[in-house]
């Protein structure tokens, strides 16, 4: 290597002296076992900071021609997506990156978790991962904002309630997030400093102690069933095995490298071929014909909030967060020692099945949103409702529509999904039970529509839902 | 009696403390100072009397009396006002729009008689009340007055469930 560069590579290497330093961290030694097939399962938090390291990369060049102030914010990010010279696909490369790094963040705890590999005497490699998790989440909420569109400008008014929630200083936290009273001049910036200087010099922090631990404690040796970590012994027998370990650079980076360069790869290809999310409508607090969504992997946390009881909200939406924090956070401390292989611990096959099923469902649950009721524009019966009605039934189907029944019911396959399926409710109540829950609503769920219909309004509504009977 | 490491030890300490404290101080006023100003307490005028029919329930507009500069479109708010009789102290309700689960806004149904919020569901009726839904309590309510034939509305800061003006 020296020979190659020459005179210059030696001049280098006596002012630097990187043998044992930096290239003596570079080929750390791995147990050699990771050189087995097995060893690919240790490549995601490789993948991750490289992701990470795209995010640093495009969101410098975002912030060279981002204007953090309200009344520009929204302009400036036209001029990335549609003007600049490949502003889309930078745009793109920070969203698809910004997926790909809680995906990944998930992943690698995931695999962390399967293995044992918080264990003694890694309990604090997996503490200050959880930290960075939190940070992931927190760079990802706090960049959608960014996105000043009508969608950011209400998820920071739903932010702000939600912390609202916490007990004794909920009050202070919304004026916090928001910074001030409403949300105005001073909360973009706000969220903006907090995306782009404090919670990235947390990352930073938290990543090189992350770091340091992996290098200091070493890369965990690939669990076997049957042998338990045992503090008095493990630190000699994982010594031993390092003597026969191999240099981590290159034969275990090879592979960090080769599924690294396919993340960033995917990442790429996405934004030039899907492209950056493409901007919601202006945040104009007074358009209030909004339909705000979070991005994608925090739909499933906003159906969490829909679907919750009423009165145990505030307790979960405080509560539940930060519980799963903590345990997360203290589980090395809960569990340091025992088995680690996986086929000895069905509890934690079985917390990891149970964690992606209910969150894969509040997901797609959360992109039906059955909860909300349709919106009324543009809605439509479908013809088989509409055949064969005497004038009376045909005012009723009408008055379906325009009372918003029809938003919160179906009716031969088409409508909103909150309430009961109405295609077959002629079969099953008369037409004064029918009028009566019209009239007084139901337990909570259905509002009463007493004021909002004349009797003989009721009267066709009624016949009209009375004739819905399957034949 | 301290030797001389240990007194050196601890001045090192505390000067680097004292660089804390001289720095904290002044960012954490700076940061923290707007929070605790005083709830915003003035009247502005969000609609002409002849433009709320008697009977309806009409969007309105109210603009943040003294914006920060670039504040852009978030110096102005919409307002729900339902107009119940010509005059008196009850002709009108006024709502803010945030539906009180979580603050999103919620749109008016004339036909159905129904405020419904798109985030999670919640109905109001007419009155402010909940129909259904998450909603822990009623739409909140500005204080409002009439005066040369427009119609005024009490600023407020942001409604929440910890936070209630009204």
């Amino acid at each position: 290597m020296r020979g190659i560069l020459g005179p210059i590579g030696r001049w280098l290497n006596l002012r630097f002296e990187p043998e044992d330093s930096v290239l003596a961290v570079l080929r750390h030694p791995v147990p050699a076992a990771l050189e087995r097939p097995v060893g690919w399962w240790y490549v995601f938090g490789s993948a991750t900071l490289a992701v990470f390291i795209v995010q640093v990369v495009t969101g410098v060049g975002l912030a060279m021609a981002y204007v953090p102030a309200p009344n520009s914010a929204y302009e400036s990010l036209q001029f990335i997506s549609n003007d600049a010279t490949l502003g889309h696909v930078v745009r793109g490369i920070h969203y698809f990156g910004a997926g790909a790094m809680v995906v990944l963040v998930l992943v690698h705890m995931t695999q962390v978790f399967l293995f044992g590999s918080y264990k003694f005497p890694r309990e604090a490699n997996w503490m200050s991962g959880s930290l960075l998790l939190l940070a992931t989440f927190g760079m990802a909420f706090t960049g959608q904002l960014l996105r000043w569109d009508q969608d950011a400008f209400w998820a920071i008014v739903v932010a702000a309630e939600q912390v609202s929630r916490a007990p004794f200083v909920g009050s202070f936290l919304a004026s916090f997030v928001i910074a001030g009273q409403n949300v105005g001049g001073a909360t973009l910036t706000r969220f903006y400093a907090t995306h782009v200087f404090l919670i990235p010099a947390a990352l930073f922090g938290l990543l090189g102690l992350h770091l340091y631990l992996v290098v200091k404690r070493g890369i965990s040796e690939p669990p076997v069933a049957g042998e338990r970590i045992d503090p008095r012994t493990y630190l000699a027998r994982y010594k031993d095995l390092l003597g026969r370990g191999i240099p981590f650079y290159p034969d275990a980076a090879y592979r960090d490298a080769v599924v690294s360069f396919l993340a960033v790869l995917a990442i790429v290809v996405l934004a030039v071929v899907a492209g950056a999310p493409m901007l919601g409508k202006p945040p104009d607090p007074t358009i209030i014909v909004a339909d705000p969504r979070p991005d994608w992997y925090f739909i499933g946390y906003f159906a969490l909030l829909a679907i919750i009881p009423n009165g145990l909200e505030s307790v979960i939406i405080i509560g539940l967060p930060t519980l799963a924090f903590l345990f997360l956070f203290a589980l090395p401390l809960i569990r340091p020692t025992g088995e680690r292989h996986v086929s000895r611990r069905p509890m934690a096959i079985a917390a990891v099945g149970l964690g992606l099923i209910v969150y894969g469902a509040l997901t797609i649950v959360g992109f039906q949103s059955p909860w909300a009721p349709l919106a009324a524009k543009g809605a439509s019966l479908p013809t088989t409702v509409l055949a064969g009605l005497d004038p009376a039934e045909r005012n009723g189907a009408d008055l379906f529509l325009r009372k918003s029944c029809f938003s919160c019911h179906v009716l031969d396959g088409a409508g909103g999904r909150r309430g009961p399926d109405l295609s077959n409710i002629g079969a099953r109540r008369s037409h004064d039970q029918l009028a009566t829950t019209i009239l007084n609503g139901q337990g909570g769920a259905m509002p009463s529509f007493a004021s909002a219909l004349t009797p003989q309004e009721l009267a066709d509504l009624v016949a009209f839902l009375g004739s819905r009977e399957k034949r | 009696m301290m030797d001389r490491r240990r007194f050196l030890s601890r001045v090192t300490l505390a000067l680097s403390g004292g660089i804390a404290v001289l720095v904290g101080a002044p960012i954490l006023g700076f940061l923290l100072a707007p929070l605790f100003a005083n709830e915003p307490d003035t009247y502005v005028p969000v609609a002409d009397l002849k433009d709320l029919t008697t009977g309806d329930t009409t969007l309105v507009n109210a603009s943040d009396p003294s914006p920060l500069p670039w504040a852009g479109q978030t110096a102005a708010s919409a307002l729900w006002v339902r107009r119940l009789a010509d005059r008196g102290a009850s002709a009108f309700q006024v709502f803010n729009v945030n539906c009180t689960h979580l603050g999103c806004p919620v749109d008016w149904r004339a036909d159905a008689k129904l405020f419904v919020c798109p985030c999670h569901g919640g109905v109001y009726y007419a009155d402010g009340t909940v129909a259904g839904g998450p909603p822990p309590r009623p739409l909140f309510e500005r204080a409002w007055k009439v005066e040369n034939g427009k119609l005024l509305v009490k600023t407020q800061r942001l409604q929440t469930a910890a936070n209630k003006t009204g």
